[in-house]
């Protein structure tokens, strides 16, 4: 058994050590909020905060974890900065498709949890791991300003 | 968690009862003889009064009223990012008068005699069709429903239907003040017999049609509860992985599965023919167990395919004549030896690579089949063909198959396929219980339904600065052969020869070809842009080299031909004006024009680029002006322009699958490239106000934005590409 706290409550799964995060969240926890894209962390679209870190959750094995707390698409609203990134998001119709905006909101929330009013370069760094098939960027780069912008 | 049993298809979660999903499901079969026919589609209208009526009104395949008055209506293409489950909600609450905070919608169940698209015939979304093809249906679905709550409303106050009015799903009589809820409407309304050609609004009082409003998909993608079909998570379900044959047309010859079936989570192995999948607790049991199998292929036929070779067949077969989809004036003579001396003939070949689609939803289908039944979860552009799909491969009728629609993740053409559909079926005949089965990416890729490759010949006589003559020969795929083989005609495919056939400019001489040539070790289909796609970059690349040969400026001589099209001359206009065409730039940046009519769409582009010495391509700046007629939301076509121009860009800059040995080289997103967000620049997409019949959007960035990113790499170094994507090689001036 492998306690994690995920969303601030712990869950105890029957899992192998090393089982990626995505696949305990999805398939094992039914928290499918979270995506699988590539499996190689080259996409993004599987992006939770580990201790307020944004990580590819598609690599990350359960049993590195330890007490680090998880937060998933399905909680990140309920933070300041996840809230108005979700609020800028749907303010500027950032989404198409969406499949991949989970993790786009992810790292988005993370960028402004570090760099509270980020410039083009912050944004370029930050984001340049998550691909969006449907091109939705000038919208994600308007949004995040946008959110920063929000007092 | 999630269950999604269950007959209705809720997208927004939606209080409807499945009891009263059932009873207008029944509705609609047992009045599925009385239609109309609208632009040869039937729209199925209500003829007999039920006693249902008393729990919903549902007088069409598209609406659905219950007595709270809540509106529920169902979407005959499906949402896979383009925003046509809100702009076709727009269109039937306009002329229904629905309180469009009240409205809900619902996926479509397969039903081709509800849902056919009237264009494709079948129940299909594609070909940036869904708003020209239903533009006439849900208004008039719309318009006779709400003619028969004034007609209910009428009678029940015993007033004239002219003396009432309707807003925000009441009837109004403004005489005495009085109004009625659509709810409380439903059993009178459900009494009347809906007019088969009702009035319609007159555009200038579209209340709806025309504003930008919020989508209705998206609350719930910013926080994880919209459902693809990938979360399908029925009670019980297991999870499966697979690997097909790596080369196409191979077979399993031998499967040692010691060594998976000890991985912990791994249930079961499943060899079929010609793919072994493996299926476990979890996904990771199933790609664990995948990657420990030892299996044994025999390559089949195709084992010495190499992209070598196709190209190679390509280029012969191009250089047949073709089978004559346009021939005006005397191109014969129009491009023969006896021109005027002062003209010449010009000739060149474009050619585009094969592509993978690469949605980001990983294909996938969760299917539960038992002895008498089978149901499905999926993500799909093609509901029926996947309905039919698992029952063939289920072995069962399709009146006891249920397919649920969902979400989807990215289509661009990959769901018009049911392959997934039927593979997982196969898979989920040896499987107790419900299995989802999800391609890895590599699978994903490696056994895409490709874009086809291309081959163009065009030549022009330029005489002056005016092109007299105009031959062009395609040569590729004939994917509508395949797909819709009525639509194939005397060797043409109309698919093929879109946007080429019908190339905008104003030339007296003129012969286009089409020549099937299928590539041998794939299989070839409709990528996002589809047909356009190819034609449109090969004409305007052509026009672009004209333009320079001609020493013209490439809008004005672009321009210069289009005088019976002044609709595409006015996006030109605009986008010159808008991009800051003809201001200077520095070295080595250029500026780059494409113009089309795709898609019924007029659109003018131009692309801002920069290339290094290594050839590498820095893009600038890209500037669109759009008049796609009537725009039912406007924000939406902004949208699907900056997305389609990046997905263009993306293919011209790294798209390009290649095969050895039989087998795809390509695998993910390292070799397989997206362009990211650091190296996208401002797109700026204006909108022209139009009266004009709605024109499809979803594809026509991806065509435009391909010849305007090689025309603009021609004005920056002065090298005429001839084929995608951009070669740095021949870009570079240092070669390390």
């Amino acid at each position: 058994m492998i306690t994690l706290e995920i969303n601030g409550e712990r869950r105890e799964v029957d899992v192998p050590q090393d089982m990626p995060l995505l696949w305990v969240l999805r398939d094992v926890l039914g928290l499918t909020g979270t995506k699988f894209g590539c499996g190689i962390a080259q996409c993004g679209a599987c992006t939770v905060h580990l201790a307020g870190v944004p990580v590819r959750s598609c690599l990350l094995s359960v049993g590195s974890i330890g007490e680090r707390a998880i937060t998933t698409i399905e909680a990140v609203g309920t933070t300041a900065n996840g809230m108005k990134v979700q609020k800028a998001w749907l303010d500027l119709e950032v989404i198409q498709c969406g499949y991949c905006q989970s993790g786009q909101i992810m790292s988005a929330t993370a960028l402004l949890d570090t760099i509270p009013k980020p410039e083009d370069a912050d944004i370029d760094a930050a984001m340049a791991g998550n691909i969006c098939r449907c091109g939705t960027y000038v919208r994600i780069r308007q949004a995040i300003k946008r959110a920063a912008a929000e007092t | 968690m999630p269950n999604h049993r269950g007959s209705t298809n809720p997208v927004v979660a939606s209080p409807v009862c499945d009891e009263f999903r059932k009873l207008s499901r029944r509705r609609f079969i047992e009045t599925s003889a009385a239609t109309v026919f609208v632009f040869g589609f039937s729209v199925p209208l209500r003829a007999s009064r039920p006693a249902a009526a008393a729990a919903t009104f549902a007088p069409n395949g598209f609406i659905r009223i219950d007595g709270q008055g809540d509106v529920t209506l169902i979407m005959p293409q499906v949402e896979m990012g383009q925003g046509t489950y809100t702009s076709i909600s727009m269109i039937l609450a306009e002329e229904l008068d629905a309180d469009w905070a009240r409205v809900k919608v619902e996926h479509a169940p397969a039903d081709e005699k509800l849902y056919a698209n009237p264009d494709l015939s079948i129940q299909a979304t594609g070909n940036s069709n869904s708003i020209r093809a239903f533009w006439k249906p849900l208004r008039v679905a719309g318009a006779a429903t709400r003619a028969c709550f004034i007609e209910a409303a009428a009678h029940s106050w015993h007033v004239s239907t002219a003396e009432c009015r309707t807003e925000n799903s009441k009837v109004i009589h403004d005489k005495s003040g009085r109004t009625l809820d659509y709810g409380s409407l439903i059993s009178r309304a459900a009494t009347v017999t809906p007019p088969k050609d009702p009035p319609l609004k007159d555009p200038s009082i579209f209340r709806l049609i025309g504003r930008p409003l919020k989508r209705l998909d998206t609350p719930d993608k910013v926080n994880g509860r919209a459902r693809y079909g990938i979360d399908a998570l029925p009670p019980g379900v297991k999870f499966a992985t697979l690997a097909a044959s790596p080369v196409l047309g191979g077979t399993v010859v031998h499967v040692d599965d010691r060594r998976a079936l000890a991985v912990p989570g791994v249930r079961q192995v499943v060899v079929l023919d010609d793919v072994v999948a493996v299926v476990g607790d979890h996904m990771w049991a199933a790609k664990c167990g995948l990657e420990a199998l030892d299996i044994t292929w025999n390559d089949g036929p195709n084992a010495e395919v190499s992209t070598d070779l196709i190209w190679s067949q390509l280029r012969s077969a191009s250089l047949r004549d073709g089978a004559v989809a346009k021939d005006v004036g005397d191109i014969k003579k129009a491009l023969g030896a006896d021109g005027e001396a002062s003209s010449e003939v010009v000739t060149a070949a474009f050619e585009m690579p094969l592509l993978a689609h690469a949605c980001m939803e990983p294909l996938n289908c969760t299917v539960h089949i038992s002895p008498t039944s089978a149901e499905v979860w999926i993500g799909t552009q093609v509901m029926e063909r996947v309905h039919a799909a698992v029952a063939k491969a289920a072995g069962l009728p399709e009146s006891v198959v249920t397919v649920h629609n969902h979400l989807i993740g990215g289509g661009f053409g990959r769901k018009l396929e049911p392959d997934m559909a039927y593979s997982a079926a196969r898979i989920a005949k040896h499987v107790d219980g419900p299995v989802k089965v999800v391609w890895t990416r590599e699978e994903d890729i490696r056994h895409d339904v490709y874009r086809p490759v291309y081959h163009d010949i065009l030549s022009a006589r330029l005489e002056g600065a005016r092109i007299t003559g105009w031959k062009h020969k395609i040569t590729g795929s004939a994917v509508m052969a395949r797909f819709l083989p009525a639509f194939f005609q005397k060797g043409v495919d109309p698919d093929g020869v879109d946007s080429a056939q019908d190339e905008p400019y104003d030339i007296p001489n003129r012969r286009v070809e089409f020549n099937r040539e299928e590539p041998p070790g794939i299989i070839t289909g409709f990528w996002r842009g589809v047909g356009p796609n190819n034609n449109v970059f090969a004409v305007e690349s052509f026009i672009d080299e004209l333009a320079r040969k001609a020493g013209q400026d490439p809008i004005a001589f672009r321009r210069a031909h289009l005088d019976k099209t002044p609709r595409l001359q006015a996006a030109l206009d605009l986008v010159r004006e808008k991009s800051g065409w003809g201001t200077p730039l520095p070295a080595r940046c250029g500026r780059g024009v494409a113009a089309q009519i795709a898609f019924a769409s007029f659109i003018a582009t131009v692309v801002e680029c920069e290339v290094d010495e290594a050839g590498e391509v820095k893009l600038r700046r890209v500037t669109s002006a759009v008049d796609t007629g009537i725009t039912v939301n406007p924000d939406t076509v902004v949208a699907q322009l900056q997305g389609g121009l990046i997905f263009g860009l993306t293919a011209g800059l790294y798209g390009e699958i290649t095969l050895k040995k039989g087998r795809v080289q390509q695998s993910n997103f390292h070799d397989y490239r997206m362009l990211r967000i650091d190296q996208v620049p401002q797109i700026d997409v204006h909108l022209i106000k139009s009266g004009e019949a709605p024109g499809g959007i979803g594809e026509t960035g991806a065509t435009a934005s391909i010849p305007a990113l090689r025309n603009a790499i021609y004005a920056a170094t002065g090298v005429a590409l001839r084929r995608m994507p951009v070669d740095r090689n021949l870009l570079a001036t240092k070669h390390t």
